[in-house]
C-alpha cells in the first residue's frame, strides 16, 4: 500500500512539472503551427533570472518570479519578431531558428555564470507528511499551479474574446483572418502567452531543481514526449500525457530502483507504444484537412 | 615611404621573424597543454593548479633542460567533455598538432580520457592524468607498453582504491553511529549514479558491505544529471536505511544531497560527491548539504604532509575557493614533470618516462610510487595506502568543509595509526540521534 502512495504521489508531482511545460508549448503550436523548440531554453533564462534576483540582488522569491516571468516573456515576443515572424511559413525553417534560439541562450548564460551548478531558494520552504510520504512545499505547489493554469487557461480560451479569437485562429487561419481577426497578432500575444507560461513553469520549478546552461536539453526531450503522446496542439491532451508519462517515470524509480536511470527512456518507450495504436496522439486529429 | 625605407622595414619585419620562429624553433619555452572541461570547476582546477605551478618554476628562472633553462608556457585546451567526447578529441589534437605542445597535464571524464589518451599516445606525447579514475586508463600501459607508457596519473588513484577509501569511510562512519546510538544491525542504501566509472562499484558494494557486518537496503542508480530524486529518497527512506552510500561525481550530487537534506532522512550521507568537494556545494544545496560526507582530496586547515598547508593557502589566497583534486596539475608539472625533466637533461619522451615511471616522489597529497601489476609490468598508476596516496574525507559542518578523516585509522589491527594534522571528529545529524537515539 505504501508503495502504490509513493507511486502515486510521484506520478503526481513529475506530471505537474511536465504538464506546466508541455501545455505553453502546445498552446504556440496549436494556434501559430510553431514548433518552438527553444521553450524550455525560456525556461532555463527564467530560471537565471530569479536567480539574479534572489541571490544576487536579495530580492524576495516572488519579486524574482515577477520580475523573471515580465522579462522572459518580453524577451519572447521579441524574439518572435524579429527571428521567427518572418519565417513563419516555412516551418523547417522556424524549428532551426528556435534551436539556434535556444543554443544562444545557452552559451550567453554559460559564458556569464560559467557551468558551475546554482540553486535558488524554494518559495516555501520544508516538506509535510501525506499518507506516509514526505513532500515539499514547493512540490504541492507545482501540482496546484498546473491545475491552476489549466483551469485559467480554459477561462482565457472560453470566456474571453481573446481567446476566442485564438480558438479561431488555431481552428483555421485562413478563415479567421477573413473574419477581421488579425492573425498575425493573435500569434505574437500567443507566443508571449506560451513563454510566460515557460516562464511562470521556471519560477515554480527552479527550486527544485539545479541551474546549469544545458538545463533546458533534459525537460524539452521529456515535454516533447508528452506533447506528441497527447496529440500535438491539444491542451487537454498535453496535460493527460504529462501524468501519464510522470506515473511512467514514477513506476520506474519505486518498481526497478536499479534502472531508475532510465525512467526518462521508458516514459519515451510508453509514448512509441501509444503513437503505434493511435498515430495522432491521444487527443490529437487524425489528418490535416479536418483542422 | 621611399624605396629604400621599405626595404628597410620589410627587412625588419623579416629579421624578427626569423629571430621569433628561431626562439621557437629552438625551443626557448616548454609548452604544456592543460586540457580540461573549463566551463566548469573541474577544468578551472586543472588550469588554476598549472598557473601556480608554472608561475613558480618561472619565477626562479625555468626549468634546467640540459645547459640551459627554459620556461614553461601554458596553453589551455577547452575538452567540453561533460558534452561532448567529440570535442575532447578535437581539442587533444588541435593541442598536439597546431599548438604543439610538449607534454599534456588534465583530463576529467573517463569516457573522454580514453579517447584524449589514444591520440596522445599515438603522438608519443607524456600525458599525466588528473581527473579520471577508471583502472583500464593506466591497465592499458601494462597491456600495450610500446604505445600506453606515455601515460602517467597523479591524481587520483583508481576506482578500486576509491571505493576501497570510500567503505573505508562507510565502515568509519559505521563505527561512529553503533557507538553513538547503538544501533545493531546497520542498513546502508548504496545509490551510485549511472556513469561508466560506477559501474563496477555496484558489485564491489554488494559484496563487501555485509562482510563489514552491515545490511544492503537497497541499490539506487539515478542518471547522473538528475534534478529530481524524491521519488528515490522516498523509496529509500521506507527501505529503513540508517547509512546513504553515494557514488556521485555528477549534478546529481547537489539535488540529492539538497533534498535529503531538506527532507530530514533519517541517515548520514557518506561516499563520493564530487559536488560536495567544491566550496560552492554550500550554495548549491541551500545550507541543505549539512553533515554530507565525501572523499576528497584537500580540506583547509588539514594537512597530509608538509607540502599540503603552503599550496592550500596559496590557492585560496589567489583564486578564492578551496582547490579541487583537479588542481593535482600543480603536483604533475612541479612535482613530477619538472624534476624528471632536469633529471634526463632533455625533452625527450622515452627518456622522461624511463625516469619517471621509477621515481618516488612527494606532491602535495600523498608521496607518489608507481604500481606494478601482478607480472611487474608497469602501470604507472599511483600506489594507495599509509605512506602513499590515502585521499582524505571531509564533512560539510554548518557551512565549513572539514576534515574528518584520517583520524586514528588503522589499515590493519596491527598497524600504526594514521591521523592527519588538523583532523576534526565526524557529527552526526541531529535529526539522525532522534531518530536513533534510544
Amino acid at each position: 500500500m505504501a508503495l502504490v502512495i509513493d507511486i502515486i504521489i510521484g506520478g503526481l508531482i513529475s506530471g505537474s512539472t511536465l504538464a506546466l511545460l508541455a501545455i505553453g508549448f502546445s498552446l504556440i503550436f496549436g494556434v501559430a503551427r510553431i514548433v518552438n523548440i527553444g521553450h524550455t531554453a525560456f525556461y532555463m533564462v527564467a530560471a537565471y533570472c530569479i536567480y539574479i534576483a534572489t541571490q544576487k540582488m536579495g530580492l524576495h522569491a516572488i519579486w524574482g518570479m515577477l520580475a523573471a516571468i515580465v522579462l522572459v516573456t518580453l524577451l519572447g515576443m521579441i524574439s518572435y519578431k524579429a527571428l521567427i515572424n518572418p519565417i513563419r511559413e516555412h516551418e523547417g525553417a522556424v524549428l532551426i531558428a528556435t534551436i539556434a534560439l535556444a543554443m544562444i541562450f545557452q552559451e550567453v548564460m554559460s559564458l556569464i555564470f560559467t557551468g558551475t551548478y546554482l540553486s535558488v531558494p524554494a518559495l516555501i520552504k520544508g516538506f509535510f507528511i501525506i499518507l506516509g510520504v514526505k513532500v515539499f512545499y514547493q512540490q504541492l505547489l507545482t501540482f496546484c499551479a498546473a491545475l491552476l493554469v489549466m483551469a485559467a487557461l480554459w477561462v482565457f480560451l472560453m470566456r474571453t474574446n481573446l481567446g476566442l479569437a485564438i480558438r479561431s485562429t488555431a481552428q483555421d487561419r485562413e478563415v479567421a483572418n477573413l473574419m477581421g481577426i488579425n492573425e498575425a497578432q493573435v500569434a505574437m500575444i500567443t507566443m508571449g502567452l506560451s513563454v510566460g507560461l515557460a516562464a511562470f513553469t521556471g519560477a515554480v520549478v527552479v527550486p527544485l531543481t539545479v541551474l546549469e546552461p544545458h538545463m533546458w536539453m533534459g525537460p524539452l526531450i521529456m515535454m516533447m514526449a508528452v506533447v506528441v503522446l497527447g496529440g500535438l496542439g491539444s491542451l487537454k491532451g498535453s496535460f493527460v500525457g504529462a501524468y501519464i508519462l510522470g506515473f511512467a517515470e514514477a513506476l520506474v524509480v519505486f518498481l526497478a530502483p536499479m534502472g531508475a536511470y532510465l525512467k526518462g527512456p521508458v516514459a519515451l518507450s510508453i509514448m512509441i507504444l501509444v503513437l503505434l495504436i493511435r498515430p495522432e496522439g491521444l487527443f490529437g486529429v487524425s489528418f490535416e484537412e479536418e483542422r | 615611404m621611399n624605396r629604400l625605407g621599405k626595404g628597410i622595414l620589410i627587412s625588419v619585419i623579416v629579421f624578427l621573424f626569423a629571430v621569433s620562429s628561431w626562439a621557437v624553433a629552438f625551443g626557448q619555452e616548454i609548452k604544456i597543454g592543460v586540457i580540461g572541461p573549463m566551463k566548469f570547476v573541474q577544468g578551472q582546477g586543472h588550469w588554476n593548479g598549472a598557473i601556480m605551478a608554472a608561475e613558480e618554476i618561472n619565477a626562479k628562472g625555468g626549468i634546467q633542460v640540459g645547459d640551459k633553462k627554459m620556461k614553461i608556457k601554458l596553453i589551455q585546451a577547452d575538452s567540453n567533455e561533460f558534452l561532448s567526447v567529440t570535442d575532447a578529441t578535437n581539442a587533444m589534437e588541435r593541442l598536439i598538432t597546431k599548438d604543439k605542445v610538449d607534454f599534456i597535464v588534465g583530463g576529467f571524464r573517463t569516457e573522454a580520457v580514453f579517447a584524449m589518451q589514444d591520440i596522445a599516445m599515438e603522438h608519443k606525447k607524456i600525458f599525466i592524468g588528473c581527473g579520471a579514475a577508471h583502472n583500464e586508463l593506466c591497465e592499458r600501459v601494462a597491456k600495450n607498453y610500446n604505445t600506453y607508457k606515455y601515460w602517467f596519473r597523479v591524481t587520483p588513484y583508481n576506482s578500486t582504491f576509491l571505493v576501497r577509501a570510500a567503505f573505508i569511510h562507510l565502515g568509519t562512519v559505521a563505527a561512529v553511529m553503533r557507538q553513538s546510538l547503538n544501533i545493531p544491525k546497520i542498513k546502508v542504501a548504496v545509490v551510485m549514479e549511472k556513469a561508466l566509472w560506477a559501474d563496477p562499484m555496484v558489485p564491489a558494494a554488494e559484496g563487501a558491505i555485509p562482510k563489514m557486518g552491515m545490511e544492503v537496503a537497497g541499490v539506487w542508480r539515478p542518471s547522473s544529471v538528475a534534478t529530481d530524486v524524491t521519488a528515490e529518497l522516498s523509496a529509500i527512506q521506507r527501505s529503513g536505511a540508517h547509512i546513504l552510500f553515494t557514488i556521485f561525481s555528477s549534478s546529481v550530487g547537489i539535488p540529492f544531497a539538497r533534498q535529503a537534506g531538506e527532507l530530514k532522512i533519517p541517515a548520514v550521507q557518506v561516499g563520493i560527491n564530487v559536488e560536495a568537494q567544491k566550496d560552492g556545494f554550500w550554495q548549491a544545496t541551500q545550507g541543505m548539504g549539512n553533515y554530507v560526507i565525501t572523499s576528497n582530496t584537500y580540506a583547509r586547515g588539514l594537512e597530509a604532509n608538509e607540502l599540503t598547508k603552503p599550496f592550500v593557502d596559496g590557492y585560496v589566497k589567489r583564486f578564492g575557493e578551496t582547490p579541487t583534486y583537479t588542481a593535482g596539475t600543480y603536483d604533475a608539472i612541479i612535482m613530477a614533470l619538472a624534476p624528471t625533466i632536469e633529471q634526463a637533461g632533455t625533452l625527450n619522451a622515452d627518456k622522461i618516462v624511463s625516469i619517471l615511471e621509477e621515481r618516488v616522489y612527494k606532491t602535495t597529497t600523498a608521496t607518489i610510487k608507481y604500481m606494478k601489476d601482478a607480472e611487474g609490468r608497469h602501470l604507472h598508476d599511483i600506489t594507495f595506502g599509509p605512506g602513499f596516496a590515502t585521499g582524505i574525507a571531509t564533512q560539510w559542518q554548518d557551512g565549513k568543509l572539514i576534515g574528518v578523516w584520517p583520524n586514528k585509522w588503522k589499515v590493519t589491527p596491527e598497524a600504526p595509526e594514521v591521523t592527519y594534522k588538523g583532523v576534526q571528529p565526524i557529527k552526526l545529524p541531529p535529526w539522525v540521534i532522534e531518530a536513533y537515539k534510544k
